[in-house]
């Protein structure tokens, strides 16, 4: 009798081990995209936020309306041949202002949000690294910023810078960096104590490089998610600018002015100057909206159903 | 408790202090003068720089700032040159308004949204469960004055049973009384809160019912409709206190824009009109107001929370 052990069986790569599928590794960020993808409001609010983002800088390639000249003899026009969603007061036509506002729109609110978040990114890790003195200091000035309500302080700087969407978007960020400021503080309280922050700084990484290369990249999920809603926050604020007069200026167009327009021929029934706007600045909204919650969803752990 | 509510009043003051030094530089970098705007286009140099001399504008900010806070101390809001009226007096008259139009709207959030949440929670993923989740949802993405004109065209256009303007009466009495033009401005504001506060209430409803002692009380017998009244609502409602304090700021953005929207007298409408003419005191007055109310509504929800929840100890 031998003693030499039956040969194993080949293994066979195809079939799973036994006992149900292991699944293969992956990264997180690819769970969270899997997660992500089979949110289906989440998915729509992208499908939204794509067909705006095409309707408003690719359709006016092939979509050309009057909204430079004044032309009397075309005014309040209800929508027709020639013009599908009518025209203004003054005879620009409704869908062309639509897509130049739609345009200023979304500039203003990625740009603003951008710098909101890179300035909150950084206060935010800054503040949480430091510690101590410098970070009580650093909190204190974000608990003044958010003491003061947000439309008011931003329509006293545009009422003077808000003409433009550079300036628009300046001064829409420099207001809405506290929240990701507090939020991105809390995240590096808490990574800053971990054992690959150590094992980086005595690696000899200084201040700079752990911000840069390991604080910030692990908060990234806390940030992503919040750019969506400042976005979304942006827009509003816009709209909210234009609505009161003090947003863009001729020749650029934006939303909340084409309403605040349109509010004075209400009473004559010109439907077109209202509803079409109000509705595009809603679904916008709500897609950035749905897009946060569903990527707070999937890229939150805790959250996430399996 | 003492110790801490004297801590947490220091730092209110500490933050209020900044907020003003930050308003007060803020507009002084924007508007250092409002010479132009009262003398006129047509003033000459020499005319501006003596108005500015007489008035103190030439100080440096700092000195300007020492002075407007020692006039604040003393009750002087400063002066309205556009209106030619002491900004304390302009608001005397209109403050009453607004308050009326926001507390109002506030409450009747609060009495919708509490029970909304409830009965979402209670009824979680049901049609009715979804429905009011996609309505606040669309109502939460939505600007106020949009929302307002929705409910203009509706309301007092196509079905004309409200007017679409506010009440104009100076007499908060006869404004109170006015329901044909107060319905809508009302309506916008308290939608505008419900949206916000019906998402907090349904997920916080669902965290209570999933505690222990709600699983007691149903275990002992007791009927469904007491286990919402006496174990639910009293709970689910703490984190209301909060979001209360805290919509202050969101109130007042509401109030001015459907203030603007309704042309209904009050501060918001103010702030407004003077924004256009750049009325330099009336804006600095109104933000510095906004963001003290700002920071009572925290202090103020913070304290109302360890009054009405026993669990929470303050050292």
């Amino acid at each position: 009798m031998s003693n030499i052990a039956p040969p194993l069986p080949p293994l066979d790569i195809t079939r799973g081990p036994e006992g149900g599928a292991v699944g293969s590794i992956q990264s997180g960020w690819r769970l969270a995209l899997h997660e992500f993808s089979r949110n289906r409001l989440a998915v729509m609010g992208l499908g939204i936020l794509a067909f705006f983002v095409v309707f408003c800088f690719i359709g006016p390639l092939f979509y050309h309306g009057n909204t430079i000249s004044t032309s009397l003899q075309n005014t309040n026009l209800p929508p027709g041949a020639g013009h599908p969603l009518g025209t203004t007061d003054v005879g620009f036509d409704e869908l062309a202002l639509l897509m130049k506002g739609g345009q200023a729109a979304l500039e203003v609110g990625f740009a603003a949000a951008a710098i909101g978040i890179g300035i909150g990114a950084l206060w935010g890790a800054v503040s949480g690294l430091a510690g101590g003195i410098v970070d009580s200091l650093m909190m204190r000035v974000v608990d003044v910023f958010l003491s003061i309500p947000f439309l008011f302080i931003v329509l006293i700087v545009a009422v003077k810078y808000g003409a433009s969407v550079l300036g628009l978007s300046l001064i829409i960020g420099a207001f809405t960096w506290l929240v990701p400021a507090r939020l991105v503080r809390g995240e590096v309280l808490t990574l800053r104590v971990r054992d690959f922050v150590s094992a980086a700084r005595t690696a000899g990484a200084g201040r700079l490089r752990l911000i840069g290369r390991h604080l910030i990249p692990n908060a990234l999920g806390v940030i992503i998610v919040n750019v969506t809603f400042n976005v979304a926050d942006a827009i509003l604020a816009v709209a909210a600018l234009g609505f009161l007069g003090f947003g863009l200026h001729y020749p650029s167009q934006d939303w909340g002015d084409m309403l605040s327009n349109g509010i004075q021929y209400m009473q004559d029934g010109f439907w077109w100057l209202v509803f079409p706007v109000g509705g595009a600045i809603v679904l916008v909204v709500m897609a950035c909206n749905l897009i946060g919650d569903g990527l707070r969803d999937s890229l939150d752990v805790r959250l996430r159903r399996r | 408790m003492t110790a801490y509510l004297l801590r947490r009043l220091g730092t209110s003051v500490v933050v209020v202090l900044g907020v003003s030094i930050f308003i007060f530089f803020l507009l002084h970098a924007i508007y250092p003068s409002p010479a132009v705007d009262v003398l006129g286009p047509h003033a000459n140099r020499v005319s501006i720089l003596a108005w500015n001399r007489d008035h103190g504008f030439d100080d440096p900010w700092i000195v300007q700032y020492l002075h407007y806070i020692n006039q604040l101390v003393h009750g002087n809001l400063g002066f309205s040159f556009k209106v030619n009226q002491s900004v304390a007096a302009l608001f005397q008259e209109r403050w009453a308004r607004s308050a009326y139009l926001s507390g109002i709207s506030l409450l009747f959030a609060v009495i919708i949204a509490v029970p909304l949440g409830i009965y979402q929670a209670v009824k979680r993923n049901t049609v009715g469960d979804n429905v009011v989740t996609s309505l606040a949802f669309v109502t939460y993405a939505m600007p106020v004055f949009f929302l307002a004109l929705i409910l203009i065209q509706v309301f007092a256009l196509t079905f004309p049973i409200f007017n679409f303007e506010a009440s104009q009466s100076t007499s908060v009495l006869a404004v109170m009384g006015d329901w044909h033009s107060m319905t809508l401005p009302i309506a916008t504001l308290t939608l505008l809160s419900v949206a916000g506060f019906s998402r907090y209430m349904r997920s916080t409803a669902m965290d209570t019912l999933a505690q222990d002692y709600i699983k007691a009380a149903r275990a002992k017998g007791l009927p469904e409709r007491l286990v919402l009244l006496r174990h639910l609502v009293r709970n689910a409602c703490l984190p209301m206190i909060t979001l209360i304090g805290l919509s202050i700021p969101a109130l007042l953005a509401g109030n001015l824009i459907t203030e603007t929207v309704f042309n209904y007298q009050g501060l918001g409408l103010l702030f407004y009109s003077s924004l256009g003419n750049v009325d330099y005191y009336v804006l600095l007055a109104y933000t510095l107001i906004s963001a003290v109310l700002t920071i009572a509504g925290n202090f103020v929800a913070d304290i109302a929370l360890t009054v009405a929840d026993p669990r929470i100890r303050l050292a």
